[in-house]
């Protein structure tokens, strides 16, 4: 159970649905939220919802009174990234919800974020006040102008400390590079650049830059006739600044190298598992398109979440993964009614935890020490009542869940 | 695996997300059905087939189609109406069909005209491209081997859904242009492509007859058209 404290959010319990609107100041049902990111520290927790809000959670300090709340998360900071948009020329609107959050690394005091809905891609930058300016010459206490002719003497203006604010300010706007909608957004290890990916093309960014960007990746046919596939998701190494990758709705990971040319259209590397026929089916396809992948923290490995499991691919080796985890293999008898309803479409997500020490051996099948994560996140507004659940997730990792929307796994493998 | 024999379903209006709602779980949970994974069918039944046709028409009349979902769903469709072809112009129907549903009728029609009419319903996505696409600043070293072929101009693939296959659009092509605003076709960069709407198909010619029309152009003003035809339709199911 979360209990929330903190501007925006009144205290929640697993029975209540209601929370206070941030905006309207009114109760109302708490959107769904549609992506959540740990800061590279774990510190901070962002979570984006349908309702183009970002809520960041902070990490209870260590304190010795109550030993068992390190761990929780507390409110923040929360703020509107994006509103709805209309677009005038395609009598199209364009939605607020918050597709990805990526953070920067942090280089200060102040934190940085990265927000995308299906647009626009935006830089926050938050920031801690704890004290302020008292003693101004042209103003008052309140703020009013004092008549200039009236004073008499000048002063230095003192800082007193004040009760710790928390503000969230757009640094950049990084709109209208984007035909199709933004899957994915990945920040570089230049700590400079970053990528965003539609479903046919990936741009590349510089931070300090937002009326120019360049397209990197471009699988648009000049037919769209011959659109069989699209990309699905998107990421750069983690020590490489020139390498990135980007995943298929055919279940492929292309890696791609910005040195060898200006447009990473030809791959470096082709990641596929060949089909199992055995396996077989009409669905085949649908449940190979692949919804997330991440690079492990060392940069050697990648991971993959396609509907039914999760594959660890060797960034050396493009014929199979390494390892096959089944997530929900009960599904495989169920994927017509899946199909069906929709949900056989539905996307998921994956991470790897803080430390992914190398835990294979030469024993086939013998799988990662490593837990990690999973959030499948429905497209859909539930049409009954949300719920927002929070479960301590081993290792000190907490996360906020709607818990009919989203389903938190925890996959803790032997050794 | 695939669903239970003799169930016809009836097929819902596309406005109500009541498609979504059919009774899915009643699939799994029949006692004759078997739970565990088996070797699927080599044939898919028509009701798969009809459904696929379903979720691509209902795909394709959103304002701004999904298109991670419309292309599997068009991947889908397509093993799908390989696995049928070769079993003769119509499925075997276990129950009489109380009208002729989507299956019989593309059915009747050969496969290619299903190929060429999915293909075509496919390159109105190009249309959705429009000035959008023009301010995006690219460097110069921008794709060489990439034509920008955003909008063929022949609308007159369109015509290839014809009375055969006009049932995938319900209003078929002529609800189209019901309302479209001729005063475009009074520019006379309109001229040489506008003739091509409802007659014979255009091709490459169309495109060259009107030199000083920019393919952006053709693109901005091919996309108020879908644009005007977009307005008039009852909002999608809710985002």
């Amino acid at each position: 159970m979360l209990v929330c404290q903190g501007p925006g959010i009144g205290s929640v319990t697993h029975k209540s649905t209601w929370a206070l609107g941030a905006r309207t100041k009114k109760w109302l049902l708490a959107d769904v939220i549609s992506t959540v990111e740990f800061s590279h520290s774990g510190d901070l927790l962002a979570t984006g919802d349908k309702g183009g809000r970002v809520v960041i959670f902070q990490r209870e300090q260590e304190n010795k009174s109550r030993p068992h709340s390190r761990g929780e998360y507390n409110v923040y900071s929360t703020f509107q990234s994006h509103e709805p948009e209309f677009d005038y020329l395609k009598s199209l609107e364009i939605e607020e919800k918050i597709n990805k959050i990526r953070w920067l690394p942090q280089q200060g005091a102040a934190r940085f974020l990265l927000s995308t809905n299906d647009k626009t891609i935006k830089l926050w930058k938050i920031s801690e006040r704890d004290k302020r300016a008292e003693g101004y010459n042209l103003k008052d206490e309140d703020g009013r102008l004092r008549d200039p002719l009236r004073i008499t003497a000048l002063r230095v203006p003192i800082l007193k400390p004040m009760d710790l604010m928390v503000e969230a300010s757009p640094r950049r706007i990084f709109a209208n590079a984007h035909t199709y909608h933004i899957n994915s957004i990945s920040v570089n290890s230049d700590h400079e650049t970053y990528l965003s990916a539609d479903d046919l093309r990936i741009n590349l960014w510089h931070l300090e830059i937002t009326d120019r960007s360049f397209n990197i990746v471009d699988i648009k046919p000049a037919n769209m006739e011959e659109l069989t596939e699209v990309i699905t998701a998107a990421e750069f190494h983690p020590h490489q600044c020139n390498v990135l990758v980007y995943s298929s709705s055919k279940g492929t990971i292309r890696l791609c190298d910005m040195r060898s040319s200006a447009l990473c259209d030809r791959h470096s590397k082709f990641f596929e598992e060949p089909e199992d026929p055995s396996s077989r089916s009409f669905f085949s396809e649908i449940i190979s398109s692949v919804s997330d992948v991440k690079f492990s923290h060392s940069g050697r490995y990648m991971m993959t979440r396609d509907y039914l499991s999760v594959k660890v691919w060797d960034l050396n080796m493009e014929s199979r993964p390494v390892e096959t985890h089944q997530v929900h293999e009960y599904l495989r008898s169920k994927l017509c009614s899946l199909y069906e309803n929709d949900c056989i479409f539905d996307k998921f997500e994956c991470c790897w935890n803080g430390s992914d020490r190398n835990g294979t051996s030469d024993t086939p099948g013998k799988v990662w020490k490593e837990p990690y994560l999973q959030l499948p996140l429905r497209k859909k507004i539930p049409r009954s009542s949300n719920r927002i659940a929070a479960e301590k997730v081993t290792r000190g990792l907490k996360c906020a869940s709607n818990s009919l929307q989203l389903d938190t796994y925890v996959l803790l493998k032997p050794s | 695996m695939m669903l239970s024999k003799g169930l016809k379903r009836k097929r819902e209006e596309e406005e109500e997300e009541g498609k979504e709602a059919l009774a899915v779980d009643t699939w799994w949970l029949d006692p004759g059905h078997p739970a565990v994974a088996q070797a699927p069918p080599a044939v898919a039944s028509s009701s798969l087939f009809d459904l696929s046709v379903l979720k691509l028409h209902h795909s394709l009349r959103q304002s701004e189609p999904d298109l991670r979902h419309l292309v599997l769903v068009v991947n889908t469709l397509r093993r799908i109406q390989a696995s049928m072809a070769p079993t003769a112009a119509l499925p075997p129907v276990p129950s009489p069909p109380t009208a002729p549903s989507i299956a019989d009728n593309l059915l009747a029609s050969s496969d290619a005209a299903l190929s060429a009419s999915m293909a075509s319903l496919l390159e109105d996505l190009s249309h959705i491209e429009g000035l959008s696409q023009a301010p995006q600043p690219l460097v110069d070293e921008g794709p060489p081997g990439h034509p920008i072929g955003g909008a063929p101009p022949s609308l007159g693939a369109l015509d290839l859904l014809g009375p055969a296959t006009g049932c995938l659009l319900d209003d078929g092509l002529e609800g189209l242009f019901e309302d479209t605003d001729t005063s475009m076709y009074d520019s006379e960069l309109w001229a040489p492509a506008s003739e091509g709407h409802k007659s014979s198909p255009e091709d490459g010619p169309g495109k060259e007859e009107a030199p000083e029309l920019d393919e952006a152009e053709l693109d901005y003003l091919m996309d108020v058209l879908v644009g005007t035809q977009a307005l008039e339709r009852p909002p999608g199911p809710g985002r």
